[in-house]
């Protein structure tokens, strides 16, 4: 009760600090990666909306991908990477830049909450530190890999 | 008064609220694929660091500033990342076609190995095509900007006749800039007379 009082607290602070500071403008349309699996309940939700996951719907940077209690969902980003969730999951796609030629760029993804597997694409074997993934307790740098995320408050 | 000190008591109370989150994440590194170099991942938290390199390494946190390294079975990966993995999309393929010298055709090898990409392209949910043109260094740069995109082009139409989608190919044509092996100019290379197709 009280950790719920205080993430809404918090919610209710950051978002008249936004407010207050003037909404940054959306990143310019700019497709991403594609969904190629969708099981269950997934959604985008994209400037305000919340738009259906199918499969074959863009994802672009700015995204928050979310799954419900019996949903998945598995990503291809234009550089190759794969990123897959699990149910409960909430996903940001914060930024993404590729250069299909020079494979440069750089790619920065948070999961809020959730199960989350990941195969680096390009992007990870061009330049080491181009691949980022957030969670709220933590900060992973990615070589060349492949991984797993799990992260939530504990149920104590 | 009392108005103030009932705000400060919320305030105390909130921030014992956010004090302890308690967490229950894990960090997990995965074997690469054979024949891939083995990779690694960083996992930084409130300062502190834990470097996982060796496969199933995997650091758990339990709140900010506590990583705490192990390793995790695959049982266990299954249970935790069961579903994540499973919905993980096909993993990205490519195929190399070879072509005639000064010219569009394919050589006859090549034909087969069309037939394994159009086989490939029937497992991808919605896939995304991408076929590149390449030419050797005989001929103007100009001249092998157009027959790399010719190529390529020819490509396309034989994944059509083999009926996919249109919408799903995009075709380029990068002409002597990207030879597979590297040769002086005006050499002929039929290594290098090809077209790549990258499908995901």
């Amino acid at each position: 009760m009280a950790r719920r009082t205080c993430s809404l607290l918090l919610a209710a602070l950051v978002a008249s600090m936004l407010l207050a500071a003037g909404l940054p403008s959306l990143a310019r349309a700019q497709e991403a990666g594609h969904v190629k699996v969708s099981r269950g309940m997934v959604q985008i939700e994209r400037g305000g909306q919340k738009l259906p996951a199918a499969v074959g719907a863009v994802v672009q940077a700015g995204d928050v991908v979310t799954t419900g209690a019996d949903g998945s969902v598995g990503i291809t980003f234009l550089d190759n990477s794969l990123l897959s969730a699990g149910p409960n999951s909430v996903l940001a796609i914060d930024r993404f830049a590729f250069d299909p030629t020079t494979h440069q760029g750089a790619f920065e993804s948070s999961l809020r909450k959730g199960t989350l597997a990941v195969v680096s694409g390009k992007l990870a074997k061009a330049s080491p530190d181009a691949v980022k993934v957030k969670t709220p307790a933590a900060v992973l740098g990615v070589r060349g890999t492949e991984f797993l995320v799990r992260t939530g408050e504990s149920k104590d | 008064m009392g108005k103030l000190a009932g705000l400060a008591a919320l305030g105390l109370l909130l921030a014992a609220g956010c004090a302890k989150p308690g967490r229950d994440d894990l960090y997990v590194l995965m074997p690469a694929p054979t024949g891939q170099a083995p990779g690694s991942v960083t996992v930084e938290s409130a300062g502190k660091q834990a470097v996982l390199y060796q496969p199933y390494a995997a650091a758990r946190v339990k709140e900010p500033g506590r990583v705490e390294p192990g390793t995790i079975t695959e049982q266990e990966v299954k249970q935790a990342f069961g579903n994540a993995l499973g919905a993980q999309p096909p993993r990205p393929t490519s195929f190399v076609i070879y072509f005639e010298e000064d010219r569009d055709d394919l050589t006859p090898d090549s034909r087969q190995i069309l037939a394994r990409v159009v086989d490939a392209i029937a497992r991808y949910p919605a896939p995304e095509i991408v076929v590149i043109g390449h030419t050797d260094r005989v001929g103007t740069v100009q001249r092998n900007d157009a027959l790399s995109l010719r190529r390529a082009e020819r490509v396309k139409e034989e994944l059509l006749k083999a009926g996919v989608a249109s919408e799903r190919i995009r075709v380029e044509g990068r002409g002597e800039r990207e030879p597979l092996v590297p040769t002086p100019d005006e050499v002929a290379e039929p290594r290098n007379r090809r077209v790549e197709i990258n499908v995901r």
